[in-house]
C-alpha cells in the first residue's frame, strides 16, 4: 500500500525520465547503499564478509558485464571465464610492473586489457548470432584457458604458475595481500561494484542501451534506422568484457588472494551464464539477484544443517546443497523463465494496485 | 479523389531509379525499372503478390544492393545505396510484417527512432548528467510531440510485443517520423486492419505529407486506398513497370487491369 506512484506528479521530462521515477524505489536504493556501506562492515563476521558478500558483489559485477552483451545485445557468450582471467593476468602484471601505482588503477586498467581481447573475440559476431555465437565464443574461452595455463610469462614465471597476490596499500590501508582485513576489502570491491553498477545503468537507459536492444529485438530494422551493427556489437563486447575484466582482477587480488589458470575454465564461464539466466535477462537487478541465488543459497544451505543442530556428516550435506540447489534453480525457471527480475517486478506491480487483485 | 496538385507536378525530382535490376540467383525481383519521386508527393507503388514491391523499397533503402541500375537521391548519384548513408539521408521506412524492438516500450522505440540525432558520445552515455541528460531530454520532448500527433500517449509506457496489431503499426510509423525523414517508405500501412484503422492511418499519413511535408511512397493493395491518397502511381508486375502516372491513368490502363484481372486465353 505504501507502494503507489499517486500524487506524485511529473511536470517536466527530465523528472519523467530519470532512471527511478519513484520517490519510494529512491528510498529504497538510499536505505540500500547505506546499510551496505555503513552498518555492515561493522557487524558482519570476517566469515561472512569473505565467503559470501565480497564473491557475490564480485560476481554480481561480471554477470553484469555479462548481462549487457547477452541480456541487452542479445549477444550470447561463453567466453566470460577468460575475459575475467584477461583482467585478473592483465592486472597481475601491472601491478608487478608498477609496484607504486595505487592497486585501484591496475584493477580498473586491467578492465582494457580484457575489453580489447573481448573486442577481437567479438568480431564472428557480425556474421554469426545466436547458438552460432556461443560456440565462437567457447573457442575463446579455451584459447584463453590455454595461455593461462602455457604462457609462464603471464605470472612473471612463478614456479607455481600461479598468481601470488602482493600486498599494496591504499593511502596506507593495505587492501591485497594477506594483511588486508575482510572489511576493508569488502568496502573496496562494494565502492568499485556499485560505481560501475551506476555507470551501467546510466547506459542502459540512454541511447546506446537502445541500440544494444534494438539490435537484439529486430537487428534489420536496427540498421535501416541508421544503427552501425558493427559498432554497437563490437561497443557490447567491449564494455561487457571491461566489467569481466575488473571482476576477474577483483577476484584475484581482493578475494582469492592467489589463484591458478582453473579460476577462470569453462565452469566460471557457465556460473556467471547461470547468475545472468536465472537472475534475468536484461535486468541490472537481475545480474544481483543471480549472484545472491547462485553464490548465497549453497552456504546457507551448507551452514543450516549445522546450525539447527541436525547431526549430518559434511558429505552429506554437500550432495543435499547440490541436490537443493539443482532443483530449486529448475523451480525458479518454470515458476518464472524470465529470471528472478521479473518475480520482482510482479510483485511491484501487485503492490501498486494492493488490496485489489488489478 | 485527390487531384495532383500542380506544384508537386513539376515538382522538383527527390529519388529517381534508373533501370534498376535485382535477381536472387535465378530469380528476377526487378527487371530494368526506372521511375522517380518527386519532392511532396505521395508515390504509391502497386502489384499483384511477387511483383518486386518491396524488393524496390529494399533498393531505395540499401538493404538489397541491385546488380545494375542507379539510384539518384537528392542530385547525388551511386549504383546502390547503404542503409547508414540512406538513413543518414533522410530516408525511413516501415515494414509490411511489423518489425518493432518487441522488448522494448513504445516510448524507446520511437526514441531510438532519434538515434541518429543523438550526438553526446560514449562518456558522456556513461554519466548521464548535463549535455547527456539535456540532450536527452530535448530528444524526449520531440518525440511526444509525435506520440501526441499520432494520439498513442496512453500506451508509451507498453512494452510493443503486447499492443495489438494496429497500434503497433502506429508505434513503428511513430519510430520512422522520428528520424524526421526527407523521405518515408511504407511498406503495406493498412495491412490487416479494419475500416476504422484504416481511416485513421489514411489520415495520419495525409497529415504527415501536409504538415512536415514529407514525400511519401507506399505500397498498398487497398486500391480505394490508393487512389485516394496518391499523387501518381507505379505498377509492376513480375518484377516490370507496366504502368506509371495518376490515378486516373493507372485505372485505365490495359496492361493494368490484365495484370489484375487476368487476359482471356
Amino acid at each position: 500500500m505504501l507502494y503507489r506512484e499517486v500524487g506524485q506528479y511529473k511536470t517536466t521530462y527530465e523528472a519523467d525520465h530519470a532512471i527511478f521515477p519513484l520517490l519510494q524505489d529512491r528510498i529504497g536504493i538510499a536505505v540500500i547503499l547505506a546499510i551496505a556501506f555503513l552498518f555492515v562492515p561493522f557487524t558482519a563476521s570476517d566469515f561472512v564478509v569473505n565467503s559470501m558478500l565480497i564473491p557475490i558483489l564480485i560476481f554480481a559485477l561480471a554477470a553484469i558485464g555479462l548481462n549487457l552483451l547477452t541480456g541487452y545485445a542479445g549477444l550470447i557468450s561463453l567466453g566470460t571465464g577468460g575475459f575475467m582471467g584477461v583482467g585478473a593476468y592483465g592486472c597481475y602484471k601491472l601491478a608487478t610492473a608498477f609496484p607504486q601505482v595505487n592497486i585501484l588503477v591496475p584493477i580498473l586498467l586491467s578492465g582494457f586489457f580484457s575489453a580489447a581481447v573481448g573486442v577481437v573475440f567479438g568480431l564472428p559476431s557480425l556474421r554469426i548470432k545466436g547458438f552460432y555465437l556461443a560456440v565462437a565464443t567457447l573457442a575463446s574461452q579455451f584459447f584463453l584457458s590455454w595461455c593461462f595455463v602455457r604462457v609462464p610469462w603471464l605470472v612473471n614465471y612463478n614456479v607455481s604458475g600461479a598468481i601470488e597476490v602482493p600486498t599494496r596499500t591504499f593511502f596506507g590501508i593495505p587492501i591485497t595481500g594477506p594483511n588486508a582485513t575482510a572489511t576493508t576489502r569488502y568496502l573496496v570491491v562494494l565502492a568499485v561494484v556499485v560505481a560501475m553498477t551506476w555507470l551501467a545503468s546510466n547506459l542502459v537507459h540512454g541511447r546506446i542501451g537502445r541500440m544494444w536492444m534494438a539490435v537484439r529485438d529486430m537487428d534489420i530494422a536496427a540498421e535501416l534506422i541508421g544503427i552501425r551493427l558493427y559498432r554497437t556489437k563490437l561497443l557490447a563486447f567491449a564494455v561487457s568484457s571491461f566489467y569481466a575484466g575488473v571482476a576477474g582482477a577483483m577476484l584475484v587480488f581482493l578475494w582469492l588472494g592467489a589463484s591458478e589458470a582453473d579460476s577462470f575454465d569453462i565452469n566460471a564461464s557457465f556460473l556467471v551464464l547461470f547468475m545472468v539466466i536465472i537472475g534475468g535477462l536484461g535486468s541490472l537487478l537481475g545480474s544481483y539477484l543471480g549472484s545472491v541465488l547462485i553464490l548465497g543459497l549453497p552456504i546457507v544451505l551448507r551452514t543450516l544443517p549445522g546450525s539447527l543442530g541436525v547431526p549430518l556428516n559434511s558429505a552429506t550435506v554437500e550432495h543435499l546443497q547440490f541436490m537443493i540447489v539443482g532443483a530449486l534453480i529448475i523451480l525458479f525457471l518454470i515458476v518464472e523463465p524470465n529470471g528472478l527480475a521479473r518475480l520482482w517486478q510482479i510483485g511491484k506491480q501487485k503492490l501498486r494496485v494492493w488490496p485489489f487483485p488489478y | 479523389m485527390r487531384a495532383p496538385s500542380s506544384e508537386v507536378l513539376a515538382g522538383q525530382v527527390l529519388l529517381s531509379v534508373e533501370n534498376v535490376s535485382l535477381s536472387f540467383g535465378g530469380v528476377k525481383a526487378i527487371r530494368d525499372v526506372s521511375f522517380d519521386i518527386r519532392k511532396g508527393e505521395i508515390r504509391a507503388i502497386i502489384g499483384p503478390n511477387g511483383a518486386g514491391k518491396t524488393s524496390l523499397l529494399n533498393v531505395i533503402n540499401g538493404f538489397y544492393q541491385p546488380q545494375e541500375g542507379r539510384i539518384t537521391f537528392r542530385g547525388e548519384t551511386r549504383e546502390k545505396m547503404r542503409p547508414y548513408a540512406a538513413a543518414r539521408g533522410g530516408i525511413a521506412r516501415t515494414f509490411q510484417n511489423v518489425a518493432l524492438f518487441k522488448g522494448m516500450s513504445a516510448l524507446d522505440n520511437i526514441m531510438t527512432g532519434r538515434s541518429l540525432k543523438m550526438n553526446r558520445g560514449f562518456v558522456w552515455q556513461l554519466l548521464r548528467h548535463g549535455p547527456a541528460l539535456a540532450e536527452e531530454v530535448e530528444h524526449r520532448r520531440r518525440v511526444e510531440e509525435i506520440i501526441d500527433f499520432l494520439e498513442i500517449n496512453a500506451i508509451r509506457r507498453v512494452q510493443v510485443g503486447r499492443l495489438p496489431y494496429g497500434l503497433q503499426k502506429r508505434v513503428e510509423l511513430g519510430r520512422a517520423l522520428a528520424m524526421e525523414p526527407d523521405l518515408l517508405l511504407l511498406d503495406e500501412p493498412m495491412a490487416g486492419m479494419n475500416l476504422e484503422e484504416k481511416e485513421d492511418m489514411s489520415r495520419f499519413v495525409l497529415d504527415v505529407n501536409n504538415h512536415y511535408g514529407t514525400t511519401i511512397a507506399l505500397i498498398e493493395h487497398d486500391m480505394g486506398v490508393v487512389m485516394d491518397l496518391s499523387n501518381r502511381v507505379l505498377v509492376l508486375d513480375y518484377g516490370r513497370k507496366i504502368a506509371d502516372g495518376t490515378p486516373d491513368e493507372v485505372k485505365a490502363d490495359r496492361n493494368v487491369i490484365d495484370a489484375y484481372l487476368g487476359v482471356a486465353h
